[in-house]
């Protein structure tokens, strides 16, 4: 056994009995470093923190004498103090000799206070350290010397690096076990940077140490000289936290309540999640964009002239703009990213597994919103990294997937900005949390709609009925005569055993579009319903005949767009307004002249007529059968 | 305010200290708090984890007051300076306080010299169980830190509570970030704890940076007491049942956690000030819970009265 040098930095501080200002002064400058360590019990992980937190001095004599009560009665050292005691938790776990949860252990030296993550346990794993992992700066991975690289840690080393930590220890543990051998830490060491690279982590610190003995926890080892480098405490109080790395960001502060006491007082809480904000700074609110500055910094403890990722503030605005919990203020020349569709991984964490197309809740940032699944796209085994198609998730399963929310949302890249990019699904029957995620990147609206694959597709469809579906669209004015040609027409194709179909303007209005009127925008979705339908006719392999006065050249374009390259046939039937005033059948002219008609076309409202029509028809030269037989001709012709 | 550090590419960066952090960190937990409760109160004892707690409601939501009451679950066996410090402290605040005495404890003169553990488990566990039940609170704020106890290392910020008040430590939800999902069923309520992440040290260097009033008996004062049970029990009122040949004794002493007189421990000490709390504490060998009689009975005791709904 090697003598045990307590190295001076790590004794009371002697400031404490000689001089309690200045010490106090001292350390109200400390920072605060969060870390998990991924380990098994066999690795020595609860062994390591309990030896923190004595070799800091965390522990007390009713503590230790409780400790080594304990470790003789129930202690696996034999008789000697079992650090592993110290860090165990509730009574059910300890009775079944297992741990299943995470605990939080304090400990604090005179740079820093530290909050460890300890994920033990077996079974949910995953769960587990994900969870511990999702607040930390650091990691200590701990590798039992004797056994390297083992399948555990590769799955340790996995999710850390899921989890965006970019701080990674090496704990080559139990140094003690091998002779404190320069080779077999080498040895493992050069096993594990490969495998570092193969799953992208770029970099890590490997350190020699024995948590029993305390080689290398908070003094240099006297057994390895030949290790140069920083002993773990030392590593761990300079080690950068992730604070530090988001004052360089763009501002974000994702809007968490507003503060509204009185008339006079509007502000809006929140917490600042990157980048740093001073009144005057111009800002915009997402998603609305609306932009305003800051007019103030409100805190408790006064004005500020300039706040910091990291705190919790209250901003109030120069203009009365909407912002409500939920909202995220961006500065308003760096914006992030607004969308509703997003590649994401997740985590699953219920007993219950994943369900494409369920809604779930998904709480990112300050806000919650309705999502589902659109399309799993491959499960990762966590311990052999291999992907395997996958539709659902089971519990403490981690896959990639397609997710679909009801509005868009403000957000960054997981790997960017935890804050904006990392979420919770939320079952909406149970309340529970049932995954993490992690944004990726939106995807465009266009790439996310997808098919359902069906067997009998369209070819099949229409080689059964031996014709060419098509969209024949009779666009005119009213009155000019497109139904009454369109019905003969259809009559024709009927007796030459063509199978048709006639959605006529009118008769669609008393169903699909009833709710529509005839405003701009209402005739816009009007054609717009009356596309996608014909559109899923033609799939059926029918000859779709429409007659709508489908007044603007945009939307019959959008239908022209929906349907395959040569079955849209726009049909011109063109009548000069008088004639069709002249003629009017449904007497709707006289009630448009009189005023009683609103948004007439061609009175009150514009007919934009086709440019490039396939077919042509003049109903002042031509009648209306005449006509039909002209257009049953091209139609054959095709 | 802020200090610096410096980062992987050898740029200096202002950060926050670590009180910092956490200050900040237990206003944002409240502000979720308040944005997504229907009726939430904060459970105020009067102890130092309550005014730090307090402290930070007032700053969580300045301008405004705190906007929810304060709940005082009472025993009526607290010292005299708590009541006084209790009162004032409401009132400071602008904010409502409620206090609350389990009648059947009235009734049946529960004391913790005649009724040992049951003093406890009917003013308190079931004390506070009424109190949640008659005013329909959803979020309780609690006081609680994971470094006090074992058991509560594991305790969640958000803590679930079944419609009976009981935690089922085997069915509480993982916590990732700072997203907490404060969704609930009917009936069911949650305990909130904003200061989980702070130590007693912690604690102590906050209030002395602050200024946070606390009730002087953390402070050194001679004053009169006697020797129970391997405890230095107080006797701050004529209920203290004197034995015979029993004379309170007067000593210079302080208390470093404050509950009922008659179970609180003292240390002999002469600590007056805050920075000598705070050094006292420092170079102190026993951990703070050590004076509290309801830790003695077994190891796991603390557990055990968290799942049948103390604190």
């Amino acid at each position: 056994m090697t003598e045990m040098p307590q190295d001076p930095i790590y004794v009371t501080d002697a400031l404490i009995a000689e001089d309690i200002d200045a010490y106090l002064v001292k350390h109200q400058h400390k920072t605060m470093l969060r870390f998990i360590t991924c380990g098994s019990v066999d690795d020595g992980k609860s062994t390591l923190i309990g030896r923190l937190l004595y070799d800091t001095k965390m522990i007390f004599e009713d503590q230790l004498a409780s400790l080594e009560r304990d470790s003789k009665a129930v202690g696996t050292q034999g008789g000697d103090i079992d650090f592993a005691l110290l860090v165990d938790g509730l009574a059910a776990e300890r009775e079944q000799g297992i741990t299943i949860d995470v605990a939080y252990r304090f400990f604090a030296t005179d740079k820093r206070k530290f909050i460890v993550a300890d994920t033990p346990g077996h079974e949910q794993y995953t769960r587990n350290m994900v969870t511990g992992a999702s607040t930390a700066d650091l990691a200590v991975i701990l590798i039992d010397a004797r056994q390297g690289v083992l399948t555990q840690t590769r799955r340790h080393s996995y999710l850390v690096n899921l989890l965006g930590i970019r701080n990674v220890v090496l704990a080559i543990n139990k140094m003690d076990l091998v002779g404190y051998s320069q080779e077999r830490f080498y040895e493992i060491v050069k096993e594990y940077s490969h495998f570092a690279q193969q799953i992208g982590m770029k970099t890590f610190l490997p350190i020699p140490i024995s948590g029993l003995k305390g080689e290398n926890i908070a003094s240099k080892s006297a057994a390895m000289p030949w290790y140069q480098g920083p002993t773990l405490l030392q590593h761990l109080e300079e080690a950068p936290v992730n604070d530090a790395r988001m004052q360089d960001h763009d501002f974000r502060m994702a809007v968490q309540w507003v503060n509204r006491p009185n008339l006079d007082f509007r502000g809006f809480a929140g917490q600042i999640g990157a980048g740093t904000i001073s009144p005057g700074d111009a800002i915009r609110v997402l998603p609305s964009g609306k932009t305003t500055t800051v007019k103030s910094i409100v805190t408790f403890d006064g004005d500020l002239d300039r706040a910091i990722a990291g705190q919790s503030i209250t901003l109030t605005f120069a203009d009365e703009i909407d912002c409500s919990r939920g909202d995220v203020i961006v500065k308003a020349d760096a914006p992030c990213e607004v969308a509703d569709q997003f590649e994401a991984t997740l985590v699953w964490m219920d007993e219950a597994a994943m369900l494409p197309g369920r809604p779930y809740l998904l709480k990112i940032g300050t806000q919650t919103v309705t999502a589902t699944v659109t399309e799993p796209k491959y499960e990762v085994n966590v311990n052999t990294l291999e992907h395997k198609a996958s539709k659902t998730l089971a519990l403490n399963a981690i896959g990639v997937v397609n997710i679909s929310t009801d509005r868009a949302i403000p957000f960054e890249a997981y790997a960017q900005n935890p804050d904006l990019g990392g979420f919770i699904l939320i079952d909406r029957m149970s309340n529970a949390t049932v995954a993490a995620g992690m944004i990726h990147f939106a995807l465009r609206r266009s790439q996310n709609i997808h098919w359902q694959a069906v067997d009998i597709d369209r070819d099949a469809h229409a080689s059964l009925k031996t014709q060419k579906p098509a969209v024949v669209w009779f666009t005119g004015l009213s009155g000019s005569g497109k139904s009454t040609i369109a019905n003969i027409v259809e009559k024709k194709l009927h007796a030459l055993g063509k199978h048709t179909f006639l959605l006529d303007g009118d008769n669609v209005r008393h169903g699909l579009n009833r709710d529509l009127g005839f405003t701009d925008a209402d005739r816009v979705e009007n054609i717009r319903r009356v596309g996608e339908v014909a559109r899923l006719m033609t799939d059926a392999g029918l000859i779709v005949l429409t007659a709508f006065i489908s007044p603007f050249r945009a939307e019959r374009q959008m239908v022209r767009d929906l349907m395959a390259s040569g079955e849209f046939i726009e049909v011109f039937v063109n009548t000069p307004l008088e004639v069709a005033e002249e003629r009017d059948v449904k007497g709707l002219y006289k009630k448009a002249r009189s005023g009683q008609l609103k948004n007439f076309t061609g009175i009150d409202s514009p007919y934009e007529a086709p440019q490039a029509p396939e077919i042509t028809v003049n109903t002042v030269d031509l009648t209306a059968e005449e006509a039909a037989e002209r257009i049953v001709a091209a139609l054959l012709a095709r | 305010m802020t200090t610096s550090t410096v980062d992987t590419q050898g740029v200096s960066q202002a950060t926050l200290t670590h009180l910092q952090r956490l200050e900040a960190e237990s206003i944002h937990i409240m502000r979720e708090v308040v944005a997504n409760a229907e009726n939430p109160v904060m459970l105020y004892s009067v102890g130092k984890d309550s005014a730090v707690m307090l402290h930070l409601a007032k700053k969580a939501f300045y301008p405004a007051p705190p906007p929810f009451p304060l709940l005082h679950v009472d025993t009526t066996w607290k010292f005299k300076a708590m009541y006084a410090l209790r009162d004032k402290a409401a009132k400071d605040a602008g904010m409502d306080l409620l206090v609350h005495h389990n009648p059947e404890a009235v009734e049946k003169g529960i004391n913790p010299f005649d009724h040992g553990s049951l003093h406890t488990d009917m003013w308190k566990t079931e004390g506070l169980k009424q109190a949640l039940s008659k005013y329909d609170f959803d979020v309780a704020f609690g006081g609680a830190r994971r470094d006090e106890e074992k058991s509560r290392a594991k305790e969640r910020v958000f803590s679930f509570r079944s419609a009976n008040h009981r935690w089922d430590p085997k069915n509480q939800r993982p916590e990732l970030w700072k997203l907490y999902n404060t969704r609930k069923a009917k009936g069911e309520s949650i305990r909130v704890f904003p200061i989980s992440n702070w130590t007693e040290l912690d604690i102590w260097q906050y209030i002395h940076l602050e200024g946070i009033e606390i009730v002087p008996l953390y402070f050194s004062e001679k004053r009169p007491t006697v020797i129970r049970n391997g405890l230095m029990l107080m006797v701050d009122d004529e209920r203290f049942p004197l034995e015979a040949g029993e004379t309170p004794v007067m000593r210079s002493i302080r208390f470093r956690t404050l509950g009922c007189y008659p179970l609180t421990g003292a240390v002999e000490s002469e600590a007056r000030t805050l920075p000598e709390v705070i050094q006292e504490m420092l170079l102190t060998t026993t951990s703070e819970r050590q004076g509290r009689a309801i830790d003695h009975d077994q190891s796991a005791s603390m557990e055990k009265k968290k799942q049948e709904g103390y604190f």
